[in-house]
C-alpha cells in the first residue's frame, strides 16, 4: 500500500459541462495533500469522487489501492467531511457520536468522547445551535473516530474565524500524527495549505495545473528579473509560468529542472503563495505553461 | 522543555526553523544533555503544522548527533553545544557592544549596521570555504 490517490485521465461531466477533466495524479500515502483552486475549478468534484460519493464519467481512480465506491471495506478506510461540515441540526452532539458508533465498524468511542470533552463541546447540545467552529470540530471528531486511513475534507474551515481555524488545524495535525492519517483537503487559503500540507495540487478550470511535493515545487520554481527579453528564447527545461514586462525589464516566474546560470537574470526564491497565484492566473501569451505533473 | 514557534514570514522553511531553535537553545544552555524534546504529536498540536515537518527536523538533529529517539519513551538531547563556547559569550558580547557604539558614533543607522555585519559575515564565510 503505497498510493494515497492514483488517477488516470479522470473526468466528470454534468450534461455538456466537464467539472473535471484529464485529471492524472500519483500521490504517495502518508501525505497531507492540499487541493487549491478558484471556486468551480473542480475541487469538490474530485474529492467527492475520491470519497465514493460521485461516479466519474471518464478515466480511472484508485484510493489507497481500491476503487472508491467498491464496498464497506473501502468506505471504512476513507473518512469524508463534506463542505461546510454539515451536521443533523435536530440531533445532539451525543446523538452524532452514537450514529458514528453504529455506522462505522472501526469506531473509536473513547477517542471521540475525549476529543468532544477537550474541545469543550456539550454532548447534550443540539448541533443546530453550534457555531461554525464548533460544528467543524464535531465533524473532525467524527472523521477521526471513524479511524480511517485517509481523511478527505472539503473546505473544512472556509467559513470559520481565524482562531477556530487554527484550533481545527491543530486538531487535524494532531490526529494525523497520532494515527498516521493521510489527509486530502481543499482550501482557498494558501497560508493554511503552506502550514499543514506537504503535497500540493492546483486545479484551474477543471484541469490540474500543477501537482507535486511542496519542497520540490519550491526548489524548482524561481523568480527571474532582468533586461527585457522574449521568453521564447529561454533554454530547454525552463517552463514559464507567468511573465510580465515593463519597457526595459522582464520578470518571469518559471519552473526549471536545473539551476539557472544565465548572468543576465537576478534569480530569487518564490514563496508558495506567489507560486500558487502564478498558476491560478490565466495562461500567458508566452506559450503553453507547464501543464504536466511534477514528480 | 523547549517550546517551538514559527515565523511564517521569515522565508526560512518551517523544518529549518525548528532545527535552528533547538540548536539555539543548546547553544544558550536552555537545553542540556538528557532533556526531553516535545513529541511530534505535541509539536503539531501546538503549531498546527505537518507532522512530516517535525519528523524531518528531528531526523536532521539526530543525524547531527544532537538528539536521539528512544522508542516508546521520547526524544532526548544527547549533546550540548554550549560547553566552552558559552564562557566566551560575555567577552565577545562586550566587544560587540563597543563595536556597535563606535559604528553609531561613525553615523551608521540600524540598517547600515546590519548590512555591514551581514556582508562581512558572508564574505568571511566565503573566504573560509575557498
Amino acid at each position: 500500500m503505497t498510493t494515497l490517490l492514483r488517477t488516470r485521465e479522470l473526468g466528470k461531466r454534468y450534461r455538456r459541462r466537464w467539472a473535471l477533466r484529464d485529471c492524472t495524479l500519483d500521490i504517495p500515502a502518508g501525505r497531507i495533500v492540499g487541493l487549491v483552486g478558484p471556486n468551480g475549478a473542480g475541487k469538490s468534484t474530485l474529492l467527492n469522487i475520491a470519497a465514493g460519493q460521485l461516479a466519474p464519467s471518464a478515466g480511472s481512480i484508485e484510493v489507497l489501492g481500491g476503487h472508491p465506491a467498491s464496498g464497506p471495506a473501502q468506505l471504512a478506510k476513507v473518512g469524508f467531511v463534506a463542505q461546510d461540515t454539515p451536521a443533523y441540526a435536530a440531533l445532539t452532539v451525543a446523538d452524532h457520536l452514537r450514529l458514528g458508533a453504529r455506522l462505522n465498524p472501526r469506531w473509536d468511542a473513547a477517542a471521540a468522547r475525549n476529543r468532544i470533552e477537550r474541545v469543550g463541546l456539550d454532548p447534550a447540545q443540539r448541533t443546530g445551535t453550534l457555531s461554525g467552529g464548533q460544528r467543524a470540530q464535531l465533524a473532525l471528531t467524527l472523521g477521526v473516530a471513524k479511524r480511517p486511513e485517509l481523511l478527505i475534507l472539503d473546505e473544512p474551515v472556509a467559513a470559520v474565524d481565524p482562531l477556530a481555524r487554527r484550533e481545527f488545524l491543530q486538531g487535524l495535525m494532531e490526529a494525523a500524527a497520532e494515527y498516521e492519517l493521510s489527509v486530502l483537503l481543499s482550501s482557498h487559503l494558501v497560508t493554511d495549505v503552506e502550514r499543514v500540507c506537504d503535497y500540493l495540487v492546483v486545479l484551474v478550470d477543471s484541469h490540474v495545473r500543477v501537482a507535486g511535493d511542496v519542497d520540490e515545487l519550491l526548489s524548482s520554481h524561481h523568480r527571474l528579473t532582468g533586461p527585457r527579453r522574449d521568453p521564447g528564447t529561454l533554454p530547454a527545461g525552463q517552463h514559464v509560468v507567468s511573465v510580465s514586462h515593463t519597457e526595459r525589464q522582464t520578470t518571469l516566474l518559471l519552473r526549471a529542472e536545473s539551476p539557472i546560470h544565465d548572468p543576465a537574470w537576478t534569480v530569487s526564491r518564490v514563496g508558495l503563495e506567489d507560486l500558487v497565484l502564478a498558476y491560478l492566473s490565466p495562461p500567458t501569451a508566452a506559450g503553453r505553461p507547464a501543464l504536466e505533473v511534477l514528480r | 522543555m523547549i517550546e517551538f514557534h514559527l515565523d511564517a514570514r521569515s522565508g526560512v522553511s518551517p523544518y529549518l526553523q525548528l532545527v535552528r531553535q533547538v540548536r539555539q537553545a543548546l547553544r544558550l544552555g536552555l537545553l542540556r544533555e538528557g532533556d526531553q524534546l516535545p513529541t511530534v504529536k505535541d509539536v503539531v498540536a501546538r503549531l498546527a503544522i505537518n507532522p512530516n515537518t517535525v519528523l524531518k527536523a528531528y531526523r536532521e538533529l539526530e543525524h547531527e548527533g544532537l538528539i536521539a529517539a528512544r522508542p516508546g519513551v521520547g526524544t532526548f538531547v544527547t549533546r550540548t553545544l554550549s560547553d566552552a563556547s558559552l564562557a566566551a559569550h560575555g567577552h565577545l558580547r562586550h566587544e560587540l557592544r563597543r563595536w556597535l557604539s563606535r559604528a553609531r558614533q561613525a553615523g551608521l543607522d540600524d540598517e547600515s549596521i546590519e548590512a555591514l555585519f551581514m556582508t562581512t559575515f558572508r564574505a568571511a564565510a566565503e573566504e573560509d570555504i575557498a
